[in-house]
């Protein structure tokens, strides 16, 4: 098992990690068939030195905040490298956001230091919001072309080389090592403080289930702000000297590429993504002649055989070479994470002699709370805690159902500038999943819905009705209030969760083909996965608080009287 | 030899076309303003799939930042119209 007590930051780690394994390769960065970048850990500093001493020189102190709004490269990393290393404080966003929900979120952090990349901070620097970023100092570009005013940005790649070594600015566990927006771009932004700690915590307990090594290759897909891929993407493999590779376009064919030409060892993907890769494989599969698919059939049946207890990754790779193959024959495992994969999905890859290390976590807690052990592999859970994690159901029903709470080191602090919303959230240690779940006898946690009213898409994205709202503020009816389906009506379930807008009319109002236009309008300047998929109607007053604010809990708790299927109109 | 420009209407047609092959859809049902998403009912991977046949059939190639946020053929055919 990993040892990290010795350090007191993820800067410490870092740094040491960068010497230990000097000669090994840390990075590669390709773009399309063409391969960027490959770096070896000792070449990461010597990229990661002079914007270090260049931040240092800018007045960039301990506890200092520096945003990263970056697609997934060599730069983001070697990036938030040097924010730990001058202690300050990285604030990852994801760079699919909207310009002006990027510099809400900018905004709310405090940050005075921007990291982006040319196209990005082109919309950035034209947005509207830059003016609320009263904070921000220094922004730094990648990438931009030469003799182009960058409104007031510097080029990343113009820190000046020198001979004088920056020093390392320690920090301790105890304190906040990143700001992670779980959601809130609408509305009440949910910014969670890590600490070092958090991080060090989860890094042992992941890497003792799912090791790295030098010569592991991890292939980063899901965007680094994301906290999996900051986590089993850039800080694990770090520590342990393997391979990052990153993927400058990730159409699907080059994802698949990468696999085979980098013999990568581990992947984390979305559940829509390893989806589409089950839909491929199987068309695939169904090409197969008769005799052929017949004889695939029962080796994939031999192989299920043999590997019911545990994983035999030498055998699968033997008894199914060219699905392995394809996957660039040293896959130890795919990682899932985000939202709910489907049992089936999961069983589909491990029949094959993939397994799919599926777990359950949130960005609050830090990452994971509960994964696979594959000791036996099982399709119909999440898995057992992880090391470390005290995790308990309070309020079961009849079923032993009730809200998942976790205690661990790897709990955030609270959330930024919201001390009542943290009060709320962690109580006496413990943290409020807002998720439904029970053990079963082998001590694995199954997930039944959530108590929370939010989704999570199977692109892995949090979406809370309080943050899509406003698009439809200017709608000609009475009222109106944006809720999960689910949280009116609950399922025990985690598939196919959908948001539905309701709205109540004035009155004689009636709901024409011009009102529907004018919602399927608005809806559809939300991004694709942030969209209402239904209406419902309610004739009723909204019940609110003394200062008019709308009740959803008591709007719920009425709108659950009427039938789902007949109540929500398709949009 | 050289060859004439493409005009934004034909770019357009040719991307419909293309999206109507590539999801089955009978040709002259989708329109310039249509939200690819909701229209097609796919979602961001489907459309990653669309782009790569769109690359290879303008030969140019469109880096991911450029179509980020784009929902609607129109816009993605004057981002395409920009590189050809």
């Amino acid at each position: 098992m990993l040892d990290l007590a010795k350090y007191q930051s993820i800067g410490a780690a870092l740094e040491d990690a960068l010497d230990q394994f000097a000669k090994e390769i840390c990075l590669i960065e390709s773009d399309r068939e063409r391969e960027k970048d490959r770096l070896t850990y000792q070449e990461f500093k010597e990229r990661a030195q002079p914007l270090a001493r260049a931040l240092q020189d800018s007045n960039f102190r301990a506890a200092d905040r520096a945003a990263i709004i970056m697609t997934n490269q060599s730069k983001w990393l070697i990036s938030a490298y040097v924010i730990f290393f001058c202690g300050g404080v990285l604030v990852p966003l994801d760079y699919k956001l909207t310009p002006d929900e990027q510099w809400q979120l900018l905004t709310h952090s405090g940050a005075s230091v921007l990291i982006t990349e040319y196209p990005i901070w082109r919309q950035l620097a034209a947005s509207a919001g830059r003016a609320s970023a009263t904070n921000l100092r220094t922004i730094l570009v990648t990438e931009a072309p030469s003799n182009i005013d960058l409104a007031g940005a510097h080029r990343w790649e113009d820190a000046p080389a020198n001979n004088v070594a920056p020093t390392l600015v320690p920090r301790t566990r105890k304190e906040v090592a990143t700001i992670v927006y779980s959601s809130g771009t609408g509305g009440r932004p949910k910014g969670c403080m890590m600490t070092h700690e958090n991080y060090l915590e989860q890094c042992v307990a992941l890497t003792s289930l799912y090791p790295f090594a030098p010569g592991f290759r991890y292939l980063s897909v899901l965007p680094t702000n994301h906290a999996i891929d900051f986590m089993v993407g850039f800080f694990g493999p770090f520590i342990c000297g393997a391979t990052v590779v990153h993927l400058r376009t990730l159409r699907p064919e080059f994802v698949r590429d990468a696999f085979a030409k980098y013999r990568i060892t581990y992947v984390s993907l979305v559940p829509l993504v390893l989806k589409n890769l089950q839909k491929g494989l199987q068309a695939r599969f169904d090409e197969l002649p008769p005799g052929k698919r017949k004889i695939f059939n029962a080796l994939v049946a031999v192989n299920k055989a043999l590997t019911k207890s545990q994983p035999r990754l030498g055998l699968s790779r033997g008894l199914l070479k060219q699905v392995h193959a394809g996957f660039g024959g040293e896959l130890r495992a795919i990682i899932v994470g985000g939202a709910f994969t489907e049992p089936q999905t999961l069983q589909f890859f491990y029949d094959l002699g993939i397994p799919v290390a599926n777990g359950y976590g949130l960005t609050e807690a830090g990452t994971a709370i509960t994964v696979n052990d594959l000791h036996p592999f099982r399709a119909d859970t999440v898995g057992k805690p992880l090391p470390g994690m005290e995790v308990r159901i309070v309020a079961p029903d009849k079923d032993g159902i009730g809200e998942v709470l976790v205690r661990s080191k790897t709990v955030m602090s609270g959330y930024l500038n919201e001390p009542e919303l943290t009060a709320e959230t962690i109580v006496d240690g413990w943290l409020k999943t807002g998720d439904l779940g029970r053990f079963d006898s082998a001590g694995h946690l199954q997930l039944f819905g959530r108590k929370k009213n939010m989704i999570v898409t199977e692109e892995g994205k949090n979406i809370y009705p309080e943050d899509v709202e406003a698009v439809f503020d200017s709608l000609p009816i009475k009222e109106f209030c944006v809720f999960a389906a689910n949280y009116i009506w609950p399922q025990r379930s985690l598939v196919g969760e959908q948001l539905v807008l309701v709205i109540h009319l004035e009155p004689g109002q009636t709901l024409t083909e011009d009102l529907r236009r004018s919602i399927s309008l608005l809806n559809s300047r939300l991004l694709n996965y942030k969209r209402v998929h239904g209406i419902v109607l309610y004739e009723e007053d909204f019940p609110r608080t003394a200062s008019l604010k709308i009740k959803r809990n008591a709007l719920a708790e009425r709108l659950a009287k009427l039938d789902r299927p007949a109540a929500i109109q398709a949009l | 030899m050289t060859y004439p420009m493409r005009t934004i209407d034909q770019t357009t047609q040719e991307i419909l076309d293309l999206a109507s092959k590539h999801f089955n859809v009978p040709a002259g049902t989708l329109a310039p303003d249509d939200d690819f998403f909701k229209k097609l009912g796919i979602d961001s991977l489907q459309t990653l799939e669309l782009l790569s046949r769109i690359e290879n059939h303008f030969n140019i190639e469109l880096p991911d930042y450029e179509v980020q946020g784009v929902s609607d053929f129109r816009t993605l055919a004057s981002r395409i119209q920009s590189r050809l």
